[in-house]
């Protein structure tokens, strides 16, 4: 028997053609490989939240399961924006998150400028640096505990060592006007190197052509920098801003561990203060109603801030 | 480099980064290496003042973090007779003996019960969802992947007191299976996030290739495309285990005895007679130094994983 190519091509395809019926069609495989996902996510991110919102408009409390929940409007609402403690405690938010920005951008900036030199061995300390950065912040958190320690503590003899002063005659945590300036040290430390990493990446993203360019035109150093480096580097900076903002915004482990709020409640964030409102206080459908405020100030800042970041990146 | 160049720093330059960079990187390395050194203190030398940099090593904060031990009397001492093992031996120096074991072994079991199990969880769920977005037409695209990154800006306390009542409604709380759950449900938006760059990056060529070899769609999946991103499925599931690691606002709030992980324990280790450093230290240390092994073997895709994707090298 003699057979071509061509037959043997012909007998093989409607096979392959045939397997390919059996198996699933795109469009289902595309819902069976999103829908669990998303089900999840309903289930334990926007069930919850909606919940939370029905929540809010109520008396209801997890301790008195028994009694009888009313609903009551927007009260809750509208005694959280006249509570005094709650403003306290979004000043305290509001002087951390700008304190911690402030402090990571010029940092981190500065060490990814210094690293691009491009130095030997700029590998090896940029891992070094990025170390903090990984590790549990409530574990750490408890540990910087003891380095603030007045006596014995690692960061009061050093503070101690270069200032001259006694190092058992300050608290980190336990004085009123230091305890806001030790959480946002710690934050720092861990989180610098975030700020740098994306720095770094801003600034290896530039062409060296750019530069050159700007060489031949004669444009002096400083200019080169103004006009080149932090105009290119600026979307980078944004970006690392938008998610420190975020993630101080929710702030709550480190903070936990470090002061536990204190010493009164000066350093208590408003994740803090919430938890107290809701896991000390039980007034659930009252700590809804700050939950949500929450939310919502997260997600319109955050909206506004990505608005004003793709403008800066389209230009 | 023989060849002048504008734009290669001159050695100078070089030197003063380098040197500026290596004393910030020393100084904020020195809490990690006091952490380790700490740990290996006697309880005495820990709070030494000054600060003491020499020391004679001991295990004793090991055995501390690990036990629980009673002081007794020395009638009491003598009844029990003598220390039989070298973690005894330790402990009777101070006049203590070993009452039990303490909870931190259980609490490090279920922290790594409940990172891996979340962790797995959220590779399968998030490599599906995340070929699904690259490959092929979902309705809704870009609102659904919005969707899910937003899920990740609520702060845990906001959602953790509806969690907690459907916890208890569902018989969850306290259990390993809904704090996977939970866990996988906030590292999942990273998940698909990251796993979508990755997928996005393997040249559709080569599944096409496979189409038309006769392999299904779920065969390309399988054989093409899951090999092709396993660097990407491996850095994901390592920044899912640390973030899960972690986690401690929801451990905090949703578990007590039964599924309590190491981070709400090791701030609450105290010894016989007030907070016992070095056994704090030795806690801290178990639990952090694989995190820094993980972030060392991740070097090079660090910045994708806390950006989400958002900043590739």
């Amino acid at each position: 028997m003699l057979q071509s190519s061509v037959d043997r091509v012909a007998e093989a395809t409607p096979r392959a053609i045939t397997r390919r019926m059996h198996g699933l069609s795109d469009r289902a495989l595309a819902w069976l490989f999103v829908a669990p996902s998303i089900v999840l996510l309903l289930a334990v991110n926007i069930f919850p939240l909606i919940w939370t919102i029905r929540l809010s408009f109520t008396n209801f409390r997890v301790n008195r399961p028994n009694a009888e929940v009313e609903f009551v409007g927007l009260k809750n609402y509208l005694s959280i924006l006249s509570d005094r403690d709650i403003w306290l405690s979004m000043q305290a938010t509001a002087h951390f998150l700008i304190w911690t920005i402030v402090l990571q951008v010029l940092i981190g900036f500065t060490l990814a400028y210094l690293i691009n030199k491009k130095f030997r061995g700029n590998d090896l300390w940029t891992t070094i640096i990025v170390l903090p950065m990984m590790l549990s912040p409530a574990v750490v958190g408890n540990f910087w505990t003891f380095l603030y320690q007045p006596q014995i503590g690692l960061f009061n003899y050093a503070v101690g060592f270069l200032t001259g002063a006694d190092p058992s005659s300050f608290s980190m945590i336990g004085d009123v006007s230091l305890a806001p300036w030790a959480i946002i040290i710690v934050d720092t430390w861990m989180w610098t190197p975030f700020v740098m990493l994306i720095c770094l990446a801003g600034l290896r993203s530039i062409p060296a052509s750019i530069y050159e360019a700007a060489e031949c035109d004669r444009a002096s150093k400083w200019r080169q920098f103004w006009t080149i480096t932090v105009p290119l580097v600026l979307p980078f900076l944004m970006l690392a801003v938008l998610f420190r903002g975020i993630e101080n915004f929710k702030m709550f482990d480190l903070v936990v561990q470090l002061t536990g709020g204190g010493p009164g409640s000066i350093t208590e964030l408003t994740s803090i203060n919430l938890k107290r409102e809701a896991f000390e206080k039980w007034r659930t459908g009252y700590a809804s109603a700050y939950a949500v405020i929450l939310f919502v100030t997260v997600f319109g800042l955050a909206s506004i801030y990505v608005k004003a970041l793709n403008k800066v990146k389209q230009r | 480099m023989s060849s002048y160049s504008v734009t290669e720093p001159s050695l100078r330059q070089k030197w003063s980064a380098g040197i500026l960079v290596v004393l910030y990187a020393l100084i904020t390395i020195l809490p990690l290496v006091w952490i380790i050194a700490t740990s290996f203190k006697s309880p005495s030398d820990a709070i030494a003042y000054p600060p003491k940099t020499f020391f004679t090593p001991t295990v004793e904060g090991y055995v501390n973090v690990f036990t629980t031990r009673t002081r007794l009397s020395e009638e009491q001492l003598q009844a029990v007779g003598e220390p039989q093992t070298w973690y005894d031996r330790l402990v009777r120096k101070d006049g203590l003996v070993i009452s039990g074991p303490s909870r931190f072994a259980e609490r490090f079991t279920n922290s790594v019960i409940i990172g891996f199990g979340s962790t797995v969880l959220c590779i399968v769920l998030g490599t599906a969802a995340a070929y699904a977005f690259s490959r092929f037409k979902v309705p809704l695209k870009d609102d659904l992947l919005f969707f899910i990154l937003s899920t990740r800006m609520m702060p845990p306390i906001a959602v953790a007191i509806p969690i907690f009542l459907m916890f208890r409604a569902l018989g969850l709380s306290d259990t390993h299976a809904g704090m996977i759950l939970l866990y996988t449900a906030v590292n999942l938006s990273l998940s698909v996030w990251l796993l979508k760059g990755f997928i996005d990056e393997i040249p559709i060529e080569y599944e096409e290739a496979a189409l038309i070899d006769g392999y299904t769609r779920l065969q390309a999946f399988y054989k093409v495309v899951l090999p092709q991103a396993a660097t990407g499925i491996a850095s994901t599931a390592i920044f899912c285990l640390i973030f899960a690691w972690n986690e401690y606002a929801f451990a905090v709030l949703l578990t007590s005895g039964n599924a309590q992980t190491a981070p709400p324990f090791i701030p609450t280790i105290i010894g016989v007679s007030g907070q016992d450093w070095p056994a704090v230290a030795a806690g801290a240390t178990l639990f952090l130094v694989p995190v820094m092994v993980f972030t060392i073997l991740l070097r090079k895709h660090l910045l994708r994983g806390i950006t989400f994707g958002a900043v590739r090298k």
